[in-house]
Order: C-alpha cells, then structure tokens, then sequence
C-alpha cells in the first residue's frame, strides 16, 4: 500500500504531465491550422505548374532528345531517396511511419542490387535511419530554426539536387513524405522526382500555345523549377501532417493522464479512509477494553 | 470597350491577386508583353521586371523575380518565382540588406547580395 504522502506526489506529477500534453496539443491545433492555410495557398502554383508541364511532356514524349530532367539520363543504378521527416517528435508514429516505408524502399532497391543513398530532410528521420543506414546517408537538412517553412528553403534541396545530378552523383531521385490525408491520417508515399514523373493528361485539352522563346526552353526553365516546387508541397503537406499526428498523439496522451490522475486520486480517498477507520477501531477497542 | 481578362498573380507560397483588368503588362523574357482579352495563347518565360495591372479603379504594379506566364482568349496567370508589391520593395530591400548583414557563410552571403542587387536594379526602373 503506498503511502499518502508518495501518492500525493504521484497525483501533483500526473496532474502537470497533463497541463504539458494539453498545452502541446493546443499549440499543435493551431499550428496545423496555419500549415493548412500554408498549403492551400501554395496549391494554386503547384497546380497550374503541374498543369502546363504534364501538358508540354506529353507532346515530347516520344522523344529521346528530350530534356534530362524529363527523360533521365539512360541510366538507373544509382538511387538517391529523399527522406522528409519532422525535426521534432512527440507527434505519434509520424516520424516511425516514414522512416519504415523509407527502410522497405531501400531494402528493395538494395535487392535489385542499386546502390541507395539518403538525404535526410528533418532531424528525427536521421537519428532514426542512422542506427541501420549511417553509411548511406549522405547529408542533412534541418529546419529547426525555420519559423514558417518558406519556399527558399524548399528551393535549397531542389538546387543541391539539381547540382548533384549534374554531378552524375545520381540517376534517379525520389521523395519520401507523409501524405495529408486527414488530421488523423498522413499516408508515407513516394514522388519520383528526376526523371520527372509526369501524368498523362487524359483528355487534351486542346489548347495550342505559343511557346516563348520557344517549347524546349520554356521547359528547360520550368523543369528544375518544379523540383523545387514538388518539394516545397511535400514539405508543407509534412508539416500540416506533424501536426495533425501531434494534436492525435497529445489528445490521447491528455487523456491518458486524466483517466490516471482519477485513479490516482481514488486510490488516495480509499487510503485515507482506510487509515481513518483503522485509527477508529483502535481507539474504540482501547475505549471498550478500560 | 473590349472584355475584361481575368488575371492572376501566384507566387510558390500564396495566390497574390485574383483581378478583372484591361491590360496587363509582362516582362516577358523576350520583350514586354501587354496582354488583353483574346490575346492568342502563349507560354512566356519571365524575366526580372515589373507586372502592371490596369483596369479597375487603379493601376497597380508588381515586382516579379522571374517566373513564367500562361496566357489564353480569357485568363492570364503569372506564376511569378517571387512577386512584391510595389510599396513593399522599399521595406524588402531594407530587409535584405539586413539580413546580408546578418549572413555567415559565404554561399548565405552571395544568395543574398545577388538578391540585393536584383532589388536595387528593379527600383532603378520603377
């Protein structure tokens, strides 16, 4: 039987842990509701970005001459996996989830004998992938000291990509990011970024345009640019997915701590009763015997 | 009195204006570009310069750091890489300079001097 006084304590304990879980979690809602307003802002560009370049690829598809970023660059031996995870934790299994569909990725490229490198984008993504792959990773990015992710900092990654595949330190890149589904949902996907993924638009929409300065440098120009703008929406979908996991993760854990501080303090009463009867009995019993 | 086109301006991080105008001026990158209703359509690559909006009661001017434009009969959309209102340049250019001062690394030095420098020849043109 603990004592009153350890019990006291205990409840005085939980009692904080859930003003810290519920103050987390209120500042988590209202943050996920600024990177929901992030992203609807910044949807319009990627639409439209998306739209014209779906619209100007199918036209060049067949062709081999066309643009490297488009078409690759003949080869796919060497893979380089973009993880985008969270820089900090306390969000549930968000960070968990990404890291494991990165690992199974990896696990089957290395199966098909490609060789695999990493960059890690967010803190927690590192610290986990480095206790299994720490020879694979070959940078990071944190964003710990960004307030609001803004899209220079997306363009960062996309210019180190760029660069590096110029360098022919890569044939394939690919972004890994958690999907915002829903507050309580983020889905880990995978976006193929170099060579470009493309979907065929399926109805054309028969516009003809007038290209200037013409078709392939207009496309030359847009094509590391939508690099960078693929990568900002998947930050910011990250963001709003971190959040999300957070509000969950720390609602639950709010919970939690009430159910136990209610527990806590009914195993308290009862103590205080017992104690209070024993004493009784004692001092009848002694009042009966004289 | 020719129809109104519907003109939007959008920047990677938000939708800056959604208007009605009779004309728009873009820096193409070929030549500026004033752009009406039934203009034919065209796909332009945009160079630094400025995007005027005429039409409603007021002409209002953008600062655009590149970009593209996709222009159709009835709408033009400028996705502009970096687009300021032309009041803000003042505060912007203040800011950059600030934080060059601030800048340690020699990349963060040169991004941000360059930035400057676009800033300072775009006001040389307003």
């Amino acid at each position: 039987m603990p004592s009153l006084k350890s019990l006291r304590t205990r409840i005085a304990s939980v009692t904080a842990t859930r003003k810290i879980t519920k103050a987390q979690q209120m500042v988590a809602v209202s943050k996920l509701r600024r990177a929901q307003a992030a992203n609807d802002a910044a949807r319009p560009y990627a639409q439209k970005m998306k739209a014209v370049i779906s619209g100007m690829a199918s036209g060049l598809k067949g062709n081999p001459g066309g643009p490297k970023l488009l078409a690759g660059n003949g080869k796919d031996d060497k893979y380089l996996l973009v993880v985008c995870t969270a820089d900090r934790g306390l969000c549930g299994g968000f960070n968990s989830n990404i890291v494991r569909f990165a690992r199974a990725q990896i696990e089957e490229l290395k199966a098909q004998g490609k060789k695999v490198e990493i960059l890690c984008v967010g803190r927690k993504g590192r610290d986990q992938l480095k206790r299994h792959y720490a020879d694979l990773i070959v940078d990071t990015i944190e964003f710990t000291a960004v307030r609001q992710l803004g899209f220079a900092n997306a363009d960062e990654i996309g210019k180190k990509l760029l660069a590096w595949f110029d360098e022919g330190k890569f044939d394939v890149a690919t972004l890994i990011y958690a999907r915002f589904k829903s507050v309580m949902t983020q889905l880990p996907t995978a976006l193929r970024l170099i060579p470009a993924a493309i979907e065929e638009t399926d109805a054309k929409t028969g516009q003809v345009y007038e290209y200037e300065p013409d078709e392939s440098e207009v496309l030359a120009e847009l094509l590391p640019r939508n690099i960078s703008v693929q990568i900002f929406s998947a930050l910011l979908e990250n963001v709003a997915g971190e959040f999300g996991a957070k509000m969950t993760a720390m609602d639950g854990a709010t919970r939690n701590a009430g159910e136990m501080i209610n527990k806590l303090t009914l195993l308290y009463n009862r103590t205080r009763q017992g104690k209070i009867t024993s004493e009784l009995i004692e001092i009848i019993s002694g009042a009966e015997a004289l | 009195m020719a129809d109104k086109i519907a003109f939007d301006l959008v920047s990677p991080e938000q939708l800056l204006l959604s208007a009605e105008a009779d004309m728009v001026t873009i820096p193409g990158s070929e030549g500026d570009m004033g752009v009406m209703a039934g203009h034919t359509a065209v796909i332009t690559v945009l160079r630094p310069g400025v995007v005027t909006v005429a039409g409603g009661k007021e002409v209002q001017r953008f600062f655009v750091l590149g970009g593209f434009a996709e222009v159709t009969q009835t709408k033009l959309t400028v996705l502009a890489e970096e687009a300021i209102a032309a009041n803000d340049l003042e505060a912007h250019i203040t800011a950059v300079t600030e934080s060059l001062a601030k800048a340690t690394t020699d990349s963060e030095k040169s991004v941000r001097q360059a930035k400057l420098d676009m800033l300072t020849k775009l006001r040389a043109h307003a």
